[in-house]
């Protein structure tokens, strides 16, 4: 076989140059600040090896933003290229790169991670537990998911990117028409992190249904863990499919099977339906707990219950059984039948139904509320009317026979920009700002949150809206350059509006570096009079999360003992009633099999088997030696309980 | 884990007999229908006919080696995965056969 691999480091240009250069100084940087300030020893021993889930949240949410700059990057870089017709600001090879790691991290290393975080975050304290089901697991899935991305943004100036778009479409994506590695650095990095995906859901799933405090029954869960128990649901459904998929193309390029190639009775279109049978589900994972904090934010901050809690929960499962019953829509030009097409859009369609439902309950949670426009809510708020456009357009995409003339335009780019932007990315972030005093003790400042909030968002309808009548008028995605000079003006216009939400987004970051040193410190560990369990913990929380377990009663509990002055553990801790606390105990494995399971992966992406096999030896022996680990955790004591919480203590 | 379960036993000393049965047990029948696809000489519906019955005795392997299918409480959790497992099992694997029905043409000879 010629693999192609004409060079390790990838040369030529200056961009990249510039890259490389930045990855140097800035792993000098690390190493220098780690060395000088003496901090190795706390770096292992309170985050590379903890299986706390706040912690994990906080890194997942750290690598989310990392990743979301480089796909800002990325699409920065894509919308410099097409501002004015015929540019040769990036060469077609170039530029298809740049696209497919745009929409690769973008999904997979930037929105999963963020939404990931903030559920380790919450959920746990939100449902009255001390940690999630698997903790050693949970620090397994995020090392995992470092170790892929790590592995997936090597690719680009290690080998070369991946360029077959992030949907990897077979036969583009075979070795006949994609020779190199890029497309092996896709593979094995995905099958990585969809490995930790995997296990996060199982893990919440476990989490929500086994470890709810007494008395919380389902219908008693605060919305945010039902949205997440759904998604897990999702997760459960849709990940083994990315795997078996992943595997087949793997077999494909490393091996020269036939599973999707033209040659040798290999069926490509089965790729199509084999990623969009886990892609459609996926985008619905992402959105799904995006909507559990909006609804969390928007009942808060309009000091209302949410209106239609129950109608809530059953939207929020329907759309989770439809998400899975309409992956066609993204392939209704490939010449499926009639029948095929008209059920696929029938069901497609069928889900502007409980979104629409939920629309109006948010609407009728904010009705005659109180509401304080604080910088979450402010993002609740611009979520609400950009996502029903997203919607909207989204229904007429929906028709199989009107997908011909909108499939493949910039009018599908405008559509899913508009519903994973203003849904995802606004959850994300209000989620961020939302639960930011409870992670790390102090607010952000509003003032610069506004701003950032008032640069991204006009930002985001300058840049997106252009692209529905560019798609209208004809213009088609991934294109590197076009040129008709009718679409200059609009294309400008995207631009601009792109430049606005980079600002705003570093306005973001500085605000959380601001915040940092200055910011408003929280004493009280509930700064938004907040409505759930999670505000009930003191700031910082404990690791233990809840000294003493409360019973629950209702929905809301934490805001109606407030509001009556109920005697309650969530308020005081009577000293009588502390006992021990059973907690697991850190580990450093899960780095290490992580960094093995990169190793598998890098070899294998050059084709370098020994190295391979040797490193997924390394990896059984890990699992081998947790198997036979006898790892009972450890206790809490009663006077440690006492120092943590003196402010709480009740003596009785 | 909370107190009131802990399901690992404290002296660690028995060994996972059923895993590492069940694990062989995965492997012999993977090699077997590799075996039956390259080296025998049935017809192609004889041979899918085989291999879907090693995939059930690979589901039933998964489902009591691995899956502690009989151990659970009460059988309500057992019901819901079964429940489960069958809707996706309509959904992908009939879901993609219906789908993809167009683009199988040179599978006809079957």
């Amino acid at each position: 076989m010629n693999h192609h691999v004409d060079h390790f480091f990838v040369k030529g240009d200056p961009m990249i140059y510039a890259a490389d250069l930045m990855i140097i100084m800035t792993t000098l940087a690390v190493i220098f600040v780690l060395t000088y300030y003496k901090k190795w020893k706390w770096l292992w021993n309170e985050w590379l090896t903890t299986v706390d889930h706040k912690k994990i949240g906080i890194m997942y949410i750290i690598a989310a933003v990392l990743m979301m700059f480089r796909g800002g990057v990325d699409a920065l870089l894509m919308r410099a290229q097409l501002t004015v017709p015929n540019e040769d600001f990036l060469d077609p090879q170039h530029y298809n790169e740049i696209f497919t790691t745009h929409g690769t991290i973008m999904i997979l290393f930037m929105a999963m991670p963020f939404i990931i975080g903030l559920m380790n975050v919450a959920v746990p304290l939100q449902i009255g537990a001390r940690d999630v089901a698997f903790p050693y697991l949970n620090a397994l899935s995020f090392w995992s998911f470092f170790t892929a991305a790590m592995l997936f943004n090597l690719s680009f100036v290690i080998g070369g990117s991946p360029d077959a778009g992030w949907t990897a479409y077979a036969p583009l994506a075979e070795p006949e028409l994609d020779p190199g590695v890029g497309q092996n650095f896709y593979l094995l990095s995905l099958q990585i992190s969809g490995f930790s995906t995997l296990a996060t859901g199982i893990n919440f799933f476990v989490t929500i249904l086994k470890m709810r405090a007494p008395g919380m029954s389902m219908m008693k869960l605060p919305i945010f863990s039902w949205s997440i128990l759904v998604t897990s649901a999702i997760i459960i459904f849709a990940f083994p499919i990315l795997a078996i998929a992943l595997a087949l193309m793997t077999f494909d390029r490393l091996f020269g099977a036939h599973f999707f190639t033209l040659t040798g009775e290999g069926l490509p279109m089965m790729w199509a339906n084999l990623f969009w049978l886990w892609g459609h589900p996926e985008v619905y994972i992402v959105i799904l707990p995006a909507f559990g904090v909006f609804s969390e934010v928007i009942s808060t901050f309009s000091k209302k219950r949410l209106f239609g809690y129950k109608a809530m929960v059953w939207s929020m499962v329907l759309i989770g059984f439809l998400s899975l019953i309409v992956w066609v829509h993204h392939f209704f030009t490939m010449g499926a039948g009639p029948d095929v097409n008209s059920f696929f859009s029938i069901s497609t369609m069928a889900i502007a139904i409980p979104t629409g439902v939920k629309i109006f309950n948010w609407l009728g949670t904010m009705f005659r509320g109180r509401i304080q426009f604080t910088t979450p809510m402010l993002w609740s708020l611009a979520f609400i009317p950009c996502f029903t456009i997203g919607g909207i357009t989204g229904v007429m995409l929906a028709m199989a026979a009107a997908d011909y003339q909108y499939h493949n335009s910039y009018f599908l780019v405008a559509h899913f920009h508009f519903v994973l932007i203003s849904g995802t990315v606004f959850g994300c972030i209000a989620g961020l700002l939302y639960w930011y005093p409870k992670m790390f003790g102090h607010m952000l400042n509003e003032k610069i949150g506004k701003w950032a909030f008032w640069l991204f968002v006009p930002g985001f309808l300058i840049c997106f809206l252009p692209m529905f009548f560019l798609g209208l008028d004809g213009m088609t995605r991934r294109v590197y350059t076009f040129s008709n000079s009718h679409w200059t003006d609009l294309n400008v216009i995207a631009s601009i509006g792109a430049a606005l939400m980079g600002i705003g987004f570093m306005v973001l970051v500085y605000n959380m570096i601001w915040s940092a040193r200055y910011g408003k410190r929280d004493k009280t560990g509930d700064p938004w009079d907040g409505r759930t369990l999670e505000w009930a913990t003191p700031t910082p929380i404990p690791h233990y999360n809840f000294a003493l377990i409360p019973r629950i009663k209702r929905l809301d509990e934490f805001w109606y003992v407030k509001q009556n002055n109920e005697p309650s553990v969530l308020r005081s801790l009577p000293v009588s009633k502390l006992k021990p606390i059973h907690m697991p105990n850190s580990s450093g494995r899960p780095f290490v099999m992580s960094w093995l399971f990169f190793i598998v992966g890098f070899a294998a992406v050059f084709y370098v088997y020994w190295v391979a096999a040797l490193a997924l030896i390394g990896v059984l022996v890990c699992m081998g030696l947790r198997s036979f680990e006898i790892d009972d955790g450890h206790y809490v004591s009663v006077e440690e309980i006492k120092r943590t919480e003196k402010n709480r203590i009740k003596e009785a | 884990m909370s107190e009131q379960n802990q399901s690992r036993n404290s002296d660690g000393r028995d060994f996972p007999w059923q895993h590492v049965i069940g694990f062989i047990l995965s492997i012999v029948l993977t090699l077997l229908s590799l075996w039956i696809a390259f080296k025998t000489s049935l017809s192609t519906g004889m041979i899918m006919a085989i291999i879907i019955g090693f995939a059930f005795l690979q589901a039933a392997v998964q489902l009591f080696m691995f899956m502690h299918v009989t151990e659970s409480e009460d059988g309500r959790f057992q019901m819901w995965n079964m429940v489960h497992a069958f809707i996706a099992f309509v959904i992908i694997i009939v879901g993609s056969i219906w789908v993809m029905s167009f683009g199988m043409s040179y599978m006809n000879h079957m």
